[in-house]
């Protein structure tokens, strides 16, 4: 649990990329984890092939729910939201690696159900359930 | 140094989880009874031997155990009333301090509130003790308002009487979950009383934790919960006067809360089984009147002033980390605060706090605490909270600080 706080998480939750907001979106979704109060909210830009061609987020909440949101910014660039809908919780697992509780599993989650969201069009599942 | 440590090493002796060690192999360090407390020996003790020796419902069989279970059930009842100076058909068991306040927003409430009247609360309020409010304005049209509390979680009274103008019920919490803020009740109920409104008082965090006394109180209404004083969880206690309690209707209807059912309609029973209907919380009633009794033993003063005193250490351990980032919140005063310190730790958010202190056996509570309208106003997103209990010491304090020294390692500042 103490290698949980990996440098690069530390290094995401602090120097966040990709924050902020986005004049215009093609597809946004915002959540919140009721249980500790994180909050996420992603906006797409998607280019005339119809993959996302710009992504902002923002919020605010535990190291683990930013830095996870922050990192997935970086991985669906050029990614249609038919992929990003199909994108499984390993995708956020691998970068908070394990060992993680459940009550924390929420805060690793929440960017990927926020983003599911935005990419479907609708409140997505919680990715460690469905 | 807390000069009683003898007597705390009894009580923690007392506590079956206290002394076992977390899954890591540290010593549990609790530090979030305000949560829940833990539970003594001898309240689950009983609550073994009622289910291994007179399993029985009450009021109904003729049998021996039935017998006992009944008498157990109704002793336990005169318990807690006599440990709270109340009468015993004005103690109303509920599963929690939650149904207890629902129970009087609908039966008080729907029948005595409408459009023009005010609810006043305050803006410390546990969800549990706001939510039940809103619907009830919305159900009436009643005007919910507001007692303000200033930068520290203290309660602003200035314009206390403009609030009380057409105000029916005051409803707030004695003492804040939060916070810890004690609500200046000996003001706030003669003046609401003066003013033609009743008072209900959200006790779940000052019963555990201090002497009350409710006919010294003169409040109306008054909830708490067994399982945050050494109780069993699910069973809670609503207190009404006994005029009030009697002028009101039903909340829950079916059996037990019966005189006489005919087909078309019905007549009620007496005090206090007018509101319990169905078969009741019999184990965890008959546990908590133990819980009651140990905290008797204990003495609610010394409890009051044990606290007192790890929560004035606490504020100074924790004063010498505010150079290194640590901000503490609420009212910072051990004589206007019951059991809880709520504080942020540099850019480490209560979560990452938690977990990094759950690694040392630390158990602290992290997030918004059910008072979501209160963070927002602060600007907070979220807490961390300690809160102290019969079986904490100055120890609990200093592993409490080496595991914000270790957070303060782990995020390199």
């Amino acid at each position: 649990m103490d290698d949980f706080y990996r440098d690069y998480i530390l290094d995401h939750y602090r120097n966040p990329r990709n924050f902020g907001r986005l004049d215009r979106a093609d597809a946004s979704a915002e959540d919140l984890n009721p249980l500790c109060g994180d909050q996420i909210r992603m906006e797409l830009k998607l280019n005339n092939r119809g993959v996302v061609d710009d992504v902002k987020f923002s919020g605010k909440g535990c190291a683990i729910s930013q830095a996870s949101a922050s990192m997935l910014t970086e991985a669906i660039k050029g990614k249609s939201l038919a992929e990003i809908a199909k994108l499984p919780k390993e995708t956020v697992l691998e970068n908070v690696g394990i060992g993680i509780s459940p009550t924390r599993m929420k805060c690793a989650m929440l960017g990927l159900k926020v983003l599911k969201s935005a990419a479907i069009g609708e409140l997505a599942a919680w990715p460690d359930e469905s | 140094m807390i000069a009683t440590s003898a007597k705390v090493d009894r009580i923690i002796a007392d506590f079956p989880i206290l002394q076992r060690p977390t899954s890591r192999g540290k010593r549990l360090v609790y530090l979030d009874s305000a949560a829940t407390s833990q539970k003594p020996q001898v309240v689950i003790d009983k609550l073994v031997e009622y289910y291994s020796q007179y399993n029985a419902n009450i009021h109904r069989g003729v049998y021996e155990i039935a017998e006992r279970a009944t008498a157990e059930f109704e002793k336990a009842r005169e318990t807690v009333a006599s440990f709270f100076n109340a009468r015993t058909q004005e103690i109303i068991w509920t599963r929690n301090t939650t149904e207890a306040i629902n129970l009087v927003s609908y039966s008080w409430g729907l029948t005595n509130l409408k459009r023009g009247d005010a609810i006043l609360v305050t803006q410390l309020e546990h969800h549990s003790n706001l939510v039940p409010w809103q619907v009830l304005a919305e159900k009436t049209g009643a005007e919910l308002r507001f007692i303000p509390v200033d930068d520290r979680g203290l309660h602003v009274l200035d314009n206390l009487d403009a609030l009380l103008d057409g105000c029916k019920l005051v409803a707030l919490s004695h003492v804040s979950n939060s916070l810890g803020t004690i609500a200046p009740l000996d003001v706030i109920i003669p003046r609401a009383h003066a003013a033609g409104g009743l008072v209900m008082v959200d006790g779940a965090q000052a019963a555990p934790n201090m002497p009350v006394d409710l006919k010294a109180l003169d409040v109306d209404f008054y909830a708490f919960s067994a399982h945050k004083m050494c109780g069993p969880t699910g069973i809670g206690v609503l207190y009404g006067k006994r005029e009030l309690l009697e002028a009101m209707p039903p909340f829950l209807t079916g059996g037990d809360m019966i005189r006489k059912v005919e087909y078309a309609k019905s007549t009620y029973n007496d005090l206090p089984w007018k509101f319990e209907a169905g078969t009741s919380n019999v184990a965890d009633a008959i546990a908590f009147a133990v819980a009651v009794d140990y905290l008797k033993g204990i003495g609610m003063e010394w409890v009051r002033d044990h606290e007192r005193q790890l929560v004035a250490y606490a504020l100074d351990r924790l004063q010498t980390l505010e150079s290194r980032g640590l901000a503490i919140y609420g009212p910072q005063d051990p004589d206007r605060i019951g059991d809880v310190i709520s504080f942020n730790f540099g850019d480490v958010h209560p979560h990452d706090l938690a977990s990094i202190l759950d690694t040392e056996g630390v158990c602290i509570r992290a997030g918004h605490h059910c008072t979501m309208p209160l963070m927002e106003k602060m600007g907070w997103p979220a807490t961390a909270r300690a809160s102290f209990y019969i079986y904490n010491t100055e120890a609990d304090v200093e592993a409490l600080i080496a595991g914000i020294e270790k957070a303060a390692r782990v995020f390199k500042f």
